[in-house]
């Protein structure tokens, strides 16, 4: 059985009413990868990503020309239903979003929500995936305690759990680490190393570094075209286009 | 434990997209529901009011009980008489609280005063017509037009030291500044250069104040009390549009309560012109420019 | 130099009046309304607010039918009118068109400007008849088994009090609701979508939980709007001294007996007691908006961000 978690991308272009966001879009992603996005701010690294799970759909101007395809299912097809495509598609944010929940129930909402109520079932869960996010010895204690009074990187890594709680296939992050502080950063980059057996995760970020640190492909997006993509370790090395050097060397962006 | 999220997900799936698809015909159905009241009550003001809508009703008095037609002239009057001297009573002191609260005020007492004028705003408007009653009603011995105004005048305080306070503060700093680099005294530069360029919008606040107290019943029930003659004195009692469509609206009469219609229509376009000017005068002179 | 000196201390000493003008003011409201209730203060004590007897010819009064009236019209009011309210605000918050969201937010609006007596006057002939002759008969039939929903017919009552009190204040709920709603950012409901909710799930479980105390605090302002609320009550809720299950009941509340008896209040004992009535209303609408207040404030972070 071939893994799940692939996607692929054909000659995607995406505008926000006249403006064209992305031009000509193609890739593809292999599971159990991770893959980083990086490029000048509005390149559409962020609109790509969100792209992978309709996240867009909610800007009423959007529009998609081409495929997108999930595990070989084209998404933007008429019949997808993106409440199946997004369970399988999580997806975490610049800024933490903690429910005003309990830690615990911030976990179990994603069961909740599809009928399960076994409490057996929920703390399994909820451990399991607090212990995959590296945050159970943290908060082991005081589970029922509000979500919001953790620290930052503590929020950042509830989300990631709360992700994984709903054991999707791939997981998407949109510059999860640009609030954080080095010490958390490293902790959640860790993280990544860890989840990738699990998981396909696409990254953006806007840090070369941590694309060059956690990666095991990088995109290079400007002006909404990918200018380059490929193995990491190459993409920083040897890269094959001017623009990149350019780029990486920080000769511009 | 995948199986098992999977299986809970495609056995609660259909039963979730119905009901996520339900909640959007309930939710708009709450709003279309509280449309169809307003018109209802637009329909019936129309319908039952319109046909009493003539020039007497502007130019003449009530009728006695019996006599068909007649007028509100006197209560379109009273109206206008009680909402000038609110604005006697509420103007003065309201600029004038706000003014203080923008550009002399600390902090703590700023947000002390404006709590305070909150709260105000939340005390039924009946209470105000008790507490003009016992200071003015009572020591001048009788129900008058001045007990009226000050009644809907100190209503009007607290919404206009809101909202001046706001439209002063959003005067530019430079403004400021720039004048008071030119040695000008700070209390100069209040008066003559930043209480002006807010003026457009301290204007709109006094009319949207107006506009509330205009329909108020409560306060004038036992201060202006109503009087179906014109008043000569403002030591009188005086007549005013809303009590003139309460007594008529709780009477016996058929032909009352077409009067009593009609002028709610003309009370309900008095408010919503008052509005409707504020509105566009805001819109007119933008949010601070100078009011020249 | 001097001179611009002491012309700014006095002007700032004279400006400072208004303000401290409103502080006497509500200060000077409260101790008029006691001293002019001392008669009936000292003859009933704490016993007013207990007392169901209220007998102007005995000189016997008890505040009690009409504490009864206040809070039955206006919880059944709030009942009636949060969930349609906040609904509708929803509504126009996360389903609406933009455009047609702003027009029907200025609609709600004119519907919020409409003085209560305009909507006293569409109760007494509309909305009435309607419950005495289609909502009440209705009512009676399917649930009248309940205490509620018992009893003889007139049309004017608590109910039809509550209806016109709960269209009094639920465009109040909507706008500051659609506010709050608004205020949520939507990276939240996002993130409720990335785990694979449903639009639905996402706005009642995560955005409205955002809301919540925004929405509470909205909820107890338009509570004091209810209580405070006099004309059209008084229109329509019949005017009986009575503490009576049922909902079909004429009654009274503390706004409306004020609205029909002070001013023929007779005796210095009668007005007394009237007064000590709006003390009671003017204490509970103030602890009430001090509550919302503080809740409104805890969300936006501080007084001067909240315009109305």
């Amino acid at each position: 059985m071939s893994l799940k978690g692939s996607i692929k991308v054909k000659d995607l272009n995406f505008y926000y009413g006249d403006h064209q966001a992305l031009k000509n879009v193609s890739m593809t992603v292999e599971p159990r990868q991770i893959v980083a996005m990086i490029g000048p701010s509005g390149c559409g690294k962020s609109t790509l990503i969100r792209v992978f799970n309709r996240m867009n759909d909610l800007i009423t101007s959007s529009r998609v020309e081409g495929e997108v395809l999930v595990d070989g299912v084209n998404i933007y097809d008429k019949n997808t239903d993106v409440v199946s495509l997004r369970r399988k598609v999580g997806m975490v944010f610049q800024k933490s979003t903690p429910f005003p929940k309990s830690i615990y129930d911030n976990i179990a909402y994603g069961l909740r929500i599809v009928g399960i109520k076994d409490h057996r079932i929920l703390d399994e869960t909820v451990e399991k995936s607090l212990k995959r996010a590296a945050l159970w010895d943290e908060v082991k204690d005081h589970l029922g305690k509000s979500a919001m009074s953790l620290s930052g990187g503590q929020q950042q890594r509830l989300c990631i759990a709360r992700a994984i709680a709903v054991d999707p296939e791939i997981i998407l992050m949109d510059e999860p680490c640009s609030a954080l502080d080095p010490i958390a950063t490293a902790r959640i980059e860790e993280l990544m190393g860890d989840l990738k057996d699990e998981y396909t995760i696409v990254i953006v970020t806007h840090n070369m570094q941590q694309a060059a640190r956690v990666s095991d492909k990088t995109a290079f997006l400007m002006h909404g075209q990918i200018i380059e993509f490929t193995k990491t370790t190459d993409f920083f090395t040897k890269p094959s286009n001017k623009i990149t050097e350019d780029y990486i060397t920080g000769r511009f962006g | 434990m995948k199986a098992l999220i999977h299986t809970s997900f495609e056995r609660t799936r259909l039963r979730r997209a119905i009901w996520d698809r339900a909640m959007v015909y309930i939710l708009s159905l709450c709003a279309l529901g509280i449309l169809c009241i307003l018109f209802l009550i637009i329909f019936h003001l129309f319908i039952k009011g319109v046909t009493s809508l003539n020039w007497d009703f502007f130019t003449h008095l009530p009728k006695p009980v019996g006599e068909k037609g007649g007028g509100m002239a006197n209560a379109i009057a009273g109206t206008f008489t009680l909402l000038g001297l609110a604005v006697c009573v509420g103007v003065p002191i309201g600029l004038g609280a706000g003014v203080y609260l923008s550009e002399y005020a600390d902090l703590k007492f700023a947000q002390t005063v404006r709590f305070i004028a909150d709260v105000m705003n939340g005390i039924p408007s009946i209470v105000y017509g008790i507490f003009a009653y016992i200071v003015c009603v009572l020591p001048m011995k009788g129900f008058s037009a001045l007990s009226g105004g000050f009644a809907l005048g100190i209503m009007m305080i607290p919404m206009i030291s809101r909202t001046s306070e706001q439209f002063v503060r959003m005067v530019p700093g430079q403004l400021r500044e720039a004048a008071l680099a030119l040695g000008v005294p700070k209390w100069r530069v209040t008066v003559d250069i930043v209480v002006p360029a807010a003026l457009a919008g301290i204007t709109t606040g006094i009319m949207v104040a107006l506009a509330r107290v205009a329909g108020e019943t409560a306060p004038l029930l036992f201060t202006a009390f109503g009087n179906h003659y014109w008043q000569h004195s403002l030591t009188q009692p005086i007549a005013a549009l809303p009590l003139q469509v309460f007594s008529y609206a709780i009477s016996p009469f058929d032909d009352w309560h077409r009067q009593a219609w009609a002028g709610a229509i003309v009370l309900i376009l008095m408010v919503l012109l008052i509005n409707g000017w504020a509105q566009f005068y805001v819109m007119s002179r933008g949010r601070w420019s100078a009011g020249k | 130099m001097s001179r611009q000196d002491t012309s700014d201390i006095v002007f700032r000493r004279i400006l400072a009046v208004f303000p401290i003008s409103i502080l006497i003011l509500v200060a000077g409201i409260f101790f008029q309304l006691v001293s002019s209730s001392q008669l009936s203060l000292h003859k009933f004590g704490i016993g007013f607010l207990f007392s169901r007897v209220w007998d102007p010819v005995a000189e016997q009064f008890g505040a009690l039918p009409f504490i009864f009236g206040t809070c039955v019209t206006s919880l059944v009011a709030l009942l009636l009118a949060v969930p349609i309210g906040v609904g509708a605000a929803i509504y126009l918050a996360e389903y609406a068109p933009p455009k047609v969201s702003k027009a029907i937010s200025i609609l709600v609006d004119l519907l919020a400007a409409i003085p209560s007596v305009i909507y006293g006057l569409w109760g007494i002939f509309v909305l009435v008849p309607c419950m005495r002759n289609n909502i009440q008969p209705f009512l009676g039939k399917y649930l009248g088994f309940l205490p509620f929903f018992q009893g003889p017919n007139y049309g004017v009552g608590f109910l039809a009090a509550s209806i016109i009190l709960a269209i009094i204040i639920v465009p109040f709920i909507i706008s500051v609701s659609r506010e709050v709603i608004l205020a949520v950012p939507s990276v939240y409901k996002e993130s409720a979508y990335a785990l694979g909710t449903t639009r639905w799930e996402a706005i009642f479980d995560i955005v409205l939980s955002y809301g919540r105390v925004g929405i509470l605090g909205a909820v107890i302002l338009a509570l004091g709007r209810a209580i405070g609320e006099t004309m059209a009550v008084t229109m329509i809720i019949g005017n009986n001294v009575v503490i009576s299950p049922s909902l079909f009941s004429p009654g009274y509340t503390l706004a409306s007996v004020l609205a029909n008896e002070f001013a023929e209040a007779a005796t210095n004992m009668y007005l007394s007691a009237l007064i000590e009535i709006g003390l009671v209303l003017f204490l509970v609408s103030i602890i009430v908006n001090i509550l919302a207040r503080v809740l409104i404030w805890s969300v936006t972070k501080g007084p001067g961000n909240v315009v109305k």
